[in-house]
């Protein structure tokens, strides 16, 4: 039973550990389907963090942060494709300029406004997300096997879990099932043919940032407003990288998407828990082996050894009408 | 098809437009300052002054702008070949393990001037070696550099914690970096340099590592303007077909683009352990190699340019820590908000003000952007 235990918690921590990585992984299936790379989600998620702790701690209302958390990053999405679809710039160097102003700006604001060495003051329960408690989780928790699956890890987390969850075959619907969603990846694909069919490229790749935007700053109060209880500088500690890798992973795919985020979750989660015990057969795994995995397995994945990774193909290129 | 824009007189090319987008950057930043209820104008006095106004400050300056010129031009070398080195900071920081290596072997030994060259190879063969891989990757595997530099970035950051915890701290030690290194990997100070201009400095870790950052400015300049090779690299920069249809080895040359601008990437680490602390530790690199993004933009991937968007930067972090020090509203990440903001206005929006730009010069004189000919006919 002690083992049953563990690896619930383990999957229970997977679950939490997972939620900002596949918002932000989702986040970046927009834009990178669109044809804009997006190593911003970072910097995004950071803002959303950010602004959703400070909002919520100042009008004391998680709904009030989690506005203020996609208003903020959508901002900055949109500073974003300034750079890159108004002004054709460099992506990648827009979005590593995003990345650098999140975390100076948080940080510094944070300091000038809560003068508490960059963090936001601790939220009360009523300004963060509680955690739902299922119908009848309680009753059914001593039932065996079911019982703790039940509540455990599907009852007891917070909405925006559930959210992310959700996300993803929304996601999928949007993009396989709508019209926005074909061309959104048809202006990924081949801007060139969108254009001649007299849709606005710009406009299409404005809006696919803006669900970006949203998404990132959900993750980010996910961060800031669940998993801790206001902000701490630097709190995305490099997990917009990681959804990026596992975005790749999935092949931006939306259900793959998940799969992805959540193993690298169950990596992380695996890594707490693990320290320093020797596991059976392979002996003690360095903490920092588990740590650098999810980077190593998207290089090795992209270097073409497991499958092939085969990314929008106008992504990173700046569209450029006939002139 | 035109292209895209018409042709500037050089002066405004390389001189006007980044001045222009670094006051666009700066004029965001002093936005900044007046958000937490500071005056800008002041912020920018105590900058300045904290940077230039004494002899310490100057050598502080000078010794944060020895490592930027390395990774500025690490940065270049890669973009000139038309590739974007991101990993520069995992580049560097991973250097720092065979910095720790041949130091703590030779520095009971060896005098600084053989431990240094030592230590610069060793670093240089490190820092190449972890741009080796994913400049294979992208050669013959197709991977996105960028991604991949990315993620070895976190890797290396994963490689030092073990490295560092696992056998280059002493044994008795706690703290997961190395012993002091001995003398004999101590680099020398150049502050007797600042010292002769009648400045006064207590202390200050400007290092000889500053004129290895000027030579190797020097040498990345031959190398891309004077050398085959440089010229195989920007050949291949702003064409690949064009490259290929010359006979350039497409692999060959980002693979070699790429170890140069490793191991440029790996000899900044020199600057913060042989030449500052003494000892490898952890997060040494501090966010240098990003720093080197901006100051390459700045700077317009030359040598010159890049040495003195390093020294604007150095200046910015040793005025920034005065700045902190003066105005507690203002903490030093103001300067990773400045980084920023330059990045963004002289990288991703370079060309923004540049139609203004020729707008003015067109109306001002046609023949300096070459507009003579089609004057007048919609152009």
């Amino acid at each position: 039973m002690d083992m049953f235990n563990a690896i619930i918690q383990v999957l229970d921590s997977t679950i939490r550990l997972s939620v900002p990585l596949l918002l932000a992984c989702l986040a970046g299936l927009y834009s990178e389907r669109a044809g804009i790379f997006d190593i911003g989600l970072e910097g995004k998620m950071l803002v959303g963090a950010f602004a959703g702790a400070a909002a919520a701690s100042v009008f004391h209302s998680a709904f009030i942060g989690l506005g203020m958390a996609i208003l903020i990053s959508v901002a900055f999405a949109l500073v974003h494709g300034f750079a890159s679809i108004t002004h054709r710039g460099n992506q990648i160097v827009s979005g590593v300029a995003i990345n650098f102003i999140a975390a100076g700006s948080t940080i510094m604001l944070g300091q000038a406004w809560f003068q508490q060495g960059g963090r936001t003051p601790a939220l009360a329960p009523d300004e963060r997300f509680g955690a739902i408690i299922w119908p009848g989780a309680d009753a059914l928790r001593g039932v065996p096997i079911l019982g703790p699956i039940y509540s455990e890890l599907i009852s007891g987390h917070s909405v925006l879990v559930y959210v992310a969850f959700l996300a993803v075959p929304f996601t999928w619907w949007v993009l396989f099932r709508t019209r926005f969603g074909l061309r959104m990846r048809a202006v990924g694909e081949n801007p060139a043919a969108v254009d001649t069919a007299g849709i606005s490229v710009a406009w299409l790749r404005y809006r696919a940032l803006i669900c970006t935007g949203v998404l990132t700053g959900i993750a980010g109060a996910y961060l800031s407003m669940v998993q801790n209880g206001g902000f701490v500088k630097d709190m995305t500690a490099g997990k917009g990288y990681i959804a990026l890798a596992a975005l790749i992973f999935a092949k931006w795919k939306p259900v793959n998407a998940m799969f992805a985020c959540l193993l690298f979750g169950f990596l992380d989660a695996l890594s707490i828990r693990l320290q320093g015990t020797p596991l059976p057969l392979i002996g003690k795994v360095p903490v920092q082996l588990m740590q650098a995995l999810p980077y190593i397995l998207t290089v090795i994945l992209l270097a073409g050894f497991i499958g092939k990774a085969i990314p929008p193909r106008a992504g990173g290129v700046p569209y450029v009408k006939e002139r | 098809m035109s292209a895209p824009y018409a042709k500037l007189p050089a002066w405004a090319d390389y001189g006007l437009i980044p001045v222009i987008n670094l006051a666009v950057a700066f004029v965001v930043a002093g936005f900044v300052v007046l958000l937490v209820g500071e005056n800008p104008f002041r912020a920018a006095a105590v900058l300045v002054e904290g940077a230039f106004g004494r002899g310490q400050g100057i050598a502080f300056t000078l010794f944060y702008a020895t490592t930027f010129i390395f990774s500025g031009l690490s940065v270049a070398v890669a973009a000139h070949c038309g590739l974007f080195n991101i990993g520069g900071e995992g580049q560097g920081y991973i250097a720092g393990l065979g910095i720790g290596v041949v130091c703590l072997a030779f520095d009971s030994v060896l005098p600084w001037w053989l431990t240094f060259p030592l230590a610069i190879i060793a670093a240089a063969a490190m820092g190449a070696l972890w741009a080796l891989i994913p400049a294979y990757l992208q050669a013959k595997r197709g991977s996105h550099i960028v991604i991949t530099t990315i993620m070895f970035n976190f890797i290396a950051a994963s490689v030092m914690v073990y490295a560092l915890v696992g056998f280059l701290k002493p044994a008795n030690s706690m703290a997961p970096q190395t012993r002091t290194f001995l003398e004999g990997a101590q680099l020398p100070k150049l502050n007797w340099v600042i010292e002769l201009f009648g400045a006064k400095i207590r202390s200050a870790p400007f290092n000889i590592s500053f004129l290895l950052a000027l030579a190797m400015a020097f040498l990345v300049w031959v190398l891309i303007w004077r050398t085959r090779l440089g010229y195989e690299m920007r050949t291949y920069g702003h064409s690949s077909k064009a490259a290929r249809y010359a006979g350039i080895s497409e692999a060959r040359i980002i693979i070699i683009a790429m170890m140069i601008s490793g191991a440029l990437a790996g000899m900044m680490a020199l600057n913060p352990t042989m030449g500052d602390q003494h000892n490898v530790a952890l997060e040494f690199v501090s966010g240098a190699g990003f720093v080197g993004i901006a100051v390459a933009l700045m700077g317009r991937l030359h040598p010159v340019g890049i040495v003195l968007a390093a020294i604007l930067f150095g200046m910015l972090y040793q005025g920034g820590a005065e700045l902190a020090f003066e105005m507690p509203a203002i903490s030093r990440d103001m300067i990773v908000i400045i980084q920023g903001l330059v990045i963004l206005f002289a990288g991703a929006l370079e060309h923004m003000f540049r139609p203004y730009v020729q707008a003015l010069f067109a109306s001002l004189s046609p023949r300096s952007v070459g507009m003579e000919a089609i004057k007048g006919k919609g152009a």
